[in-house]
């Protein structure tokens, strides 16, 4: 992707991969979360989906949060992304603090710095592969004529070429999440977030959109971030987040043969 | 991001054009219903309109419209007359008179009819069916000299306008003939949208009528012409004559004189003129473009045409607000999830309007232009026939205004939700 970087060069808005400082030996924290809550309704319809949450996101590496449905996985997810507001406690993405920012901040800070990837792919569907995966280029202020040429050299390195100019229902499951995968690392952000992200796929299509994922989104200045409830798949995570009742109960960390230290499925 | 808007709008054909046929339909109802109602509103000033050869009309001072006629006595012409910046000014009688005809004709029973053209095509003898017909007529007496008032030489269909000098001579409006002569072979007749273009026509079909009788008020008069007189609110048809004549026709009354036509001095303005005369005289005297309009406010104010129409268009406002507000909501509605994907991707609120704004715009101008014309193509399939129909200029900004206002009102809605969206919707299944 570094050579279709320069397509983009006159757009002013793209993160900087690569730009986070670190000191040897000691690894870049992305995201700091310290102490956050969120709670949802009132009354009988109370619910407290983060009671009080401590964790961080390194770069260069793909993170994960696992744990039961309900537990607050997405909640927590959309937190560190900055489209949902917590409660309280302290959201930092590479030393900003999400918390404190306007809205309108906030939505410069995404366009820049984060990546989606979503369960349900979310393209639209009047849009080719290409111009989905054009999009945040598009709202980074670029041409179409220059998103959608950085868009089909993206889709290229991950193996859409062919379907550059396919409508998202003349794709497949996987394909769709492909073209999702290339919109979210367009605009080469600094964070990747991913919510259960092969979930509506097979298994086997599943494990390929992960190897993808770790190959091509995992950088040395870009931190991932995966929930999943998919324990076929827990294996991708270096430092994993198991959640329950809105809580982080442990965090496993993986190095070497991944297939180690696995958590017990749930 | 005007690209995306543009193909979120179309991306769905079917909803695309549920949008747009919405707006039409309401954007065809609004021209529409409103052209009818100035359609209706001109014709209730049709006589002013088709006296052009003067530039004011003097009459008693409480007439408020055309058919308020209020006779005056013939004194008042001479006194217009000595009016300074007075042309020339000549008398017209209009009143209503009972037009009574006995003609001789095909049955108006189909079957006796179809007797009587078989019989007529062997060459027998026809037992024809005496019809006796009684219609309320418009008599216009005009000017004996000048004939200040009778329709322009390419409005007359058959005979000749001189003629009307002739004894007992009148010239009827070709529109009741029909009705005035029922045994007559109509089937001949030239389509009446025909008849009421501007073009030069071929009228021989009317030649038939010259010099039949007619009884006007218990008086014996003949047909000398035939001609296209502008239809009038009460659609009555008009017989023209001389003002002597027309003094004969009517009842017996001391006053006879219904309006003073007259004419400003060159380069004097005719409104300067009507002071003049209204202040030397005391009568009430009008440019023609003002009598139209009072014509047309005393229609308006006195009578519930307006309130009608009103209520149509409005309907047509509402249901095209329903019809396209709802499928452009919904349509954004549908589409909340797409947007929340763009908001999450750092789309701003003010982005997103403007792309909900330009889908808008863009279904707000077709279905305007697509109402406008078949409104357009509406009015020129039913010209010349018995509906009014007239749109004016200003029509077309009225339901442009009306057409932008539905589409404010639906995306307004729309931008709503979209701008209260959270974004984290994006991640719920
Ligand atoms: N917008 C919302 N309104 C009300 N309750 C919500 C909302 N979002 C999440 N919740 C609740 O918060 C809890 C955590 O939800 P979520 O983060 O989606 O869990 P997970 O992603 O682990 O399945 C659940 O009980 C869920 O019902
Ligand atoms: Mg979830």
């Amino acid at each position: 992707m570094e050579s279709t970087a320069a397509l983009t060069g006159s757009v002013p808005l793209l993160g900087a991969v690569g730009a986070l400082s670190r000191s040897p030996g000691e690894r870049a924290v992305a995201v700091g979360i310290r102490g956050v809550s969120k709670h949802f309704g009132a009354g009988d319809q109370l619910v407290y989906a983060l009671r009080g949450v401590d964790w961080e996101v390194y770069a260069g590496q793909m993170s994960m949060i696992i744990g039961p449905s309900g537990c607050g996985k997405t909640t927590l997810l959309s937190v560190i992304a900055g489209i949902l507001n917590a409660d309280a406690g302290v959201v930092e993405l590479f030393g900003a603090d999400v918390t404190r920012m306007s809205d309108r901040r906030k939505t410069v800070f995404r366009a820049r710095n984060i990546g989606f990837v979503f369960q349900q792919y979310n393209l639209l569907p009047a849009l080719t592969a290409a111009e989905n995966a054009a999009i945040p280029l598009v709202i980074a202020g670029a041409s179409k004529v220059r998103a959608v040429e950085k868009a089909r050299a993206v889709l290229t390195t991950l193996g859409m070429g062919k379907k550059t100019e396919s409508l998202p229902n003349q794709l497949s499951g996987g394909q769709q999440q492909r073209v999702a995968i290339a919109r979210a690392l367009v605009h080469e952000p600094r964070l990747l977030v991913c919510d259960e992200p092969t979930a509506a796929l097979d298994h086997e299509t599943g494990l390929n959109v992960m190897e993808l994922l770790r190959d091509a989104a995992v950088r040395p200045g870009r931190a991932v971030v995966v929930v999943t409830h998919d324990n076929r798949v827990f294996h991708f995570g270096e430092r994993i987040a198991r959640m329950d009742d809105g809580r982080i109960v442990e965090v496993i960390e993986q190095h070497g043969d991944p297939r180690k230290n696995l958590p017990a499925s749930h | 991001m005007n690209w995306i808007a543009m193909k979120m709008l179309v991306g769905d054909k079917a909803k695309f054009l549920g949008i747009v046929m919405g707006l039409t339909f309401a954007a065809l109802l609004i021209t529409q219903q409103g052209s009818i109602f100035c359609g209706l509103m001109c014709r209730t000033a049709g006589q002013v309109f088709d006296i052009n050869g003067a530039d004011l009309w003097v009459m008693d001072a409480n007439v408020r419209y055309v058919d308020d006629v209020k006779p005056m006595i013939e004194n008042n012409l001479y006194r217009v007359r000595g009016v300074r910046g007075v042309k020339w000014a000549v008398p017209l009688y209009k009143g209503n008179a009972r037009a009574k005809i006995n003609s001789y004709g095909y049955s108006a029973d189909p079957i006796a009819a179809r007797r009587q053209r078989e019989t007529e095509a062997a060459g027998g003898r026809v037992a024809w069916t005496k019809h006796e017909v009684i219609e309320q007529v418009i008599l216009l007496g005009l000017d004996d000299a000048s004939l200040v008032g009778a329709p322009p030489s390419q409005r007359i269909l058959a005979g000749d306008l001189g003629d009307l000098r002739r004894p007992d001579a009148v010239i009827v409006d070709f529109t009741r003939l029909r009705k005035l002569y029922p045994g007559e072979d109509w089937s001949k007749e030239p389509p009446a949208k025909q008849l009421y273009s501007n073009e030069k026509i071929d009228g021989s079909f009317y030649n038939r009528f010259l010099g039949r009788d007619i009884e006007m008020n218990d008086h014996r008069a003949i047909i000398v012409g035939v001609c296209v007189a502008t239809r009038t609110f009460q659609s009555n048809a008009v017989v023209y004559t001389t003002y002597s004549r027309a003094k004969l026709f009517a009842p017996q009354e001391r006053k006879v004189l219904s309006y003073v036509l007259a004419k400003a001095d060159d380069g004097v303005a005719p409104a300067e003129v009507a002071a003049e005369i209204a202040k030397q005289t005391g009568l009430r005297a009008r440019t023609s473009h003002e009598f139209v309009w009072d014509t047309i406010d005393y229609y308006l104010k006195y009578t519930g045409i307006p309130i009608n129409f009103g209520i149509t268009a409005a309907l047509g406002f509402l249901v095209g607000t329903a019809i396209a507000g709802q499928t452009f909501y919904n349509f954004t509605l549908e589409n909340l999830k797409q947007f929340g994907a763009l908001k999450a991707m750092g789309a701003t609120n003010l982005r997103i309007v403007g792309m909900i704004m330009l889908q808008a715009t863009v279904v707000g101008l077709l279905g305007y232009g697509l109402g406008v014309g078949l409104a357009a193509g509406f009015g020129e399939a039913m010209r010349g026939g018995e509906l009014a129909y007239y749109t004016p200029p200003h029509l077309l900004p009225i339901t442009g205004g009306a057409v932008v206002m539905i589409c404010i009102l639906s995306s307004l809605v729309s931008v709503r939700r979209v701008v209260v969206l959270e974004p984290a919707i994006v991640f719920r299944g």
